[in-house]
């Protein structure tokens, strides 16, 4: 089997699409014409390299987990260190890819929308390093808890503009990015943060992101003499860093992918596990999987990580999902802290709280396989950003 | 083919024919109908009856506030479609809905669209679903004798306008500038150049001009080189400013779309 998608109407299946005003769909196509072009322009593809190499600091480590691989006694593991991109996150892989995108068509202003802030901070970083202004849309209420990130994008020369419709979050956010990019279309370019939005949005940062997965084959390759593990294993918000993980091994049959969703305070409660149980929907330009009620108005999410708190996922995760190629499980916020504490303690790595969630299910999953295999966790960011979110959680968790 | 609301539209000519955009549960569910009636009298020529959305990403703030007021109040899709039905037991106005795809694909297309025919909606808007997503909407629309009603930005070229006309029923409509509802007009004689452009390119349905426009002023100005207009953004602020000064909505509904119709 080749996997070939999305197809040329920017559809996964039934899912994706581009369920935009009609005044933005001039500027798609126009989004769509130069992302073609450039994607197969050699020019192009050696500036995105040498920035990803001498600025964004790749490639990444792939650091085999001694103790965790002891610890669980199963599946030897291996650390995709996305943790080491600058910034912080494996976000500014695709902001990197957009910028200079967004300079070849001559755009001078960029917008952007934040959860965790992570994203916003990656989009300031780049738009300071060409000299771009920056207008990031944050949700009020995520201001309050990342504050640091706040300090971040405005020290980058970013204004960071509140959200205060809605839930006050990212999809409010997300909304006010829309409305911006619909009335000046024109000049601006919007950087959306992951795989999610109208066509070519999903695809095209999906191939930003690609080269987590490339690089982990090669790497590999070096270390184990094997150019595929038996299982990858990634956090799903939006699903970026885990289809970045994922896409250059979905041909393989003999690859296992999981990808791991926020339950929040668990199923039954609050939560963002949008693929385990929301409902196919349209939010913000795609088809896809969607927390919803009858009536299909939009639920909120709830995490403690700040980067899954979003009812919607990448629409091509849905299909994947629905095609059985990708198997999508979740953690709890309990469940996420304490894998926090644990890698902490037994790699020397302070993951953030939405990669955390991918390390809460690893014991299970390595338990259960052989020596002999391999499994690659995508360490997708560190957690210097999370402290006082973790802070206050253990404080109230241990008194 | 449903033609009543192209009908309602080519009737009102010389005057400009006027679509007033009213979101249903707004200011409260047991006003809408009335509201309907009050604009029926003050000399609409057809009404937008807004289906309210968690996530409206076409609207500008008026907008947005009363979709989230009429959802708090227990606003839904079976309410909204019931409302409808009751406006046109009395009335033979006509009746388009305007709301966003996901509430409409989550009570089923065919649903809805059957559900519209029986309450006697003329025809549907929605934003954010453009001509490349809409062969599902379309097929049950005309299933069901209902117009389809697409937009065209002033980013349109013209050959796509010309595939979007080709696909509407009802009218086409015209957003006067690339921007989300409410939006201040910047340059009125950039929309009227555009507007005039898009209308002489539009043959198969009348062409109306939504999005910012306010005054009878600017009724007139642009009902001069299209078909007439629509006016949403400022009915949500008369009624909110009804309101605060705890005046008849009602009679202040009547009173803005009369002037805005008749200039009086
Ligand atoms: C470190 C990290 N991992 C994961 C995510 C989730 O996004 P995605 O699912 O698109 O990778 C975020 C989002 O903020 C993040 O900061």
């Amino acid at each position: 089997m080749t996997y070939n998608a999305p197809d040329s109407t920017g559809h996964f299946g039934p899912y994706g699409g581009q369920f935009v005003p009609e005044t933005l769909i001039p500027a798609l196509d126009e989004l769509r014409a130069a992302y073609a072009e450039l994607a197969g322009d050699a020019s192009f593809q050696d500036e995105l390299s040498s920035m990803l190499r001498d600025y964004v600091g790749r490639p990444t480590a792939l650091t085999y987990a001694s103790r965790l691989t002891e610890a669980f006694g199963g599946a030897r593991i291996y650390l995709k260190r996305e943790d080491l991109c600058h910034t912080g996150a494996h976000k500014i892989n695709n902001t990197a890819g957009q910028i200079l995108l967004a300079r070849r068509m001559g755009k001078r202003r960029i917008i952007a929308e934040t959860g965790a802030g992570q994203h916003g901070v990656a989009t300031a970083t780049v738009c300071a390093r060409f000299g771009m202004p920056c207008v990031v849309y944050m949700g009020a209420e995520d201001m309050e808890r990342q504050e640091l990130n706040v300090l971040r994008m405005r020290l980058l020369g970013a204004e960071v503009r509140p959200a205060t419709s809605g839930s006050r979050t990212l999809k409010d956010a997300t909304n006010e990015a829309i409305r911006d990019w619909v009335t000046n279309v024109r000049d601006t370019f919007y950087i959306i943060g992951s795989v999610v939005g109208p066509h070519p949005y999903p695809m095209m940062v999906r191939d930003f992101h690609a080269i987590i997965g490339q690089e982990t084959s090669r790497q590999l390759q070096e270390q184990v003499g094997r150019d595929a593990p038996d299982v990858l294993l990634a956090c799903v918000g939006g699903g970026s860093n885990a289809i970045g993980l994922f896409y250059p091994f979905l041909d393989r049959d003999d690859v296992r992918c999981i990808g791991v969703e926020a339950s929040g305070e668990g199923l039954g409660g609050r939560h963002a596990a949008t693929l385990t149980l929301g409902e196919p929907g349209v939010l913000h330009g795609a088809l896809s999987y969607l927390l919803q009620n009858a009536e299909g108005q939009v639920e909120l999410a709830h995490s403690i990580s700040a980067g899954l708190d979003y009812p919607g996922v990448g629409p091509e995760h849905a299909f994947l999902k629905d095609s059985g190629r990708v198997t999508y499980v979740s953690a709890t916020d309990e469940e996420a802290v304490r894998a926090l504490e644990q890698v902490s303690e037994l790699e020397g790595i302070i993951p953030a709280l939405e990669t955390a969630h991918a390390f809460a299910r690893l014991p299970d999953i390595a338990a259960g396989m052989s020596s002999s295999e391999l499994i690659v966790v995508n360490c997708s960011g560190r957690g210097d950003k999370d402290m006082g979110t973790i802070s206050q959680y253990i404080q109230e968790r241990d008194q | 083919m449903n033609d009543r609301l192209a009908r309602a539209i080519r009737r009102s000519a010389p005057d400009p024919a006027l679509g007033m955009f009213l979101t249903c549960g707004f200011p409260s569910p047991g006003e809408t109908l009335g509201l309907m009636h009050a604009m029926e009298e003050g000399g609409a020529d057809f009404i937008e009856l807004g289906m309210p959305f968690s996530d409206p990403l076409a609207e500008g703030g008026p907008i947005q506030r009363s979709s989230a007021r009429a959802l708090a109040a227990g606003m839904t899709m079976q309410r909204t479609l019931q409302t409808a039905a009751a406006f046109r037991q009395t009335s033979t106005l006509p009746v388009v809905l305007m709301g966003y795809a996901n509430p409409v694909m989550r009570y089923g297309l065919g649903n809805f669209f059957a559900a519209c025919h029986s309450s006697g909606v003329d025809g549907i808007i929605l934003p954010d679903v453009p001509v490349e997503e809409a062969d599902p909407f379309l097929e049950e629309a005309s299933r069901q004798d209902v117009n389809l009603i697409f937009l065209v930005s002033p980013l349109t070229p013209e050959a796509r306008l010309r595939r979007i006309d080709s696909l509407s029923s009802g009218f086409v409509y015209a957003v006067s500038v690339a921007g989300v509802t409410g939006a201040e007009l910047p340059d009125p004689d950039d929309v009227v150049r555009y507007v005039a452009a898009a209308r002489h390119a539009t043959k198969a349905n009348p062409l109306l001009v939504g999005f910012g426009i306010r005054t009878r002023e600017d009724v007139l100005r642009y009902a001069a080189v299209s078909d007439g207009c629509i006016v949403g953004s400022e009915l949500v602020r008369e009624i909110e400013r009804a309101e605060s000064e705890s005046r008849s909505v009602k009679e202040r509904v009547r009173q803005f779309v009369h002037m805005l119709k008749h200039g009086v």
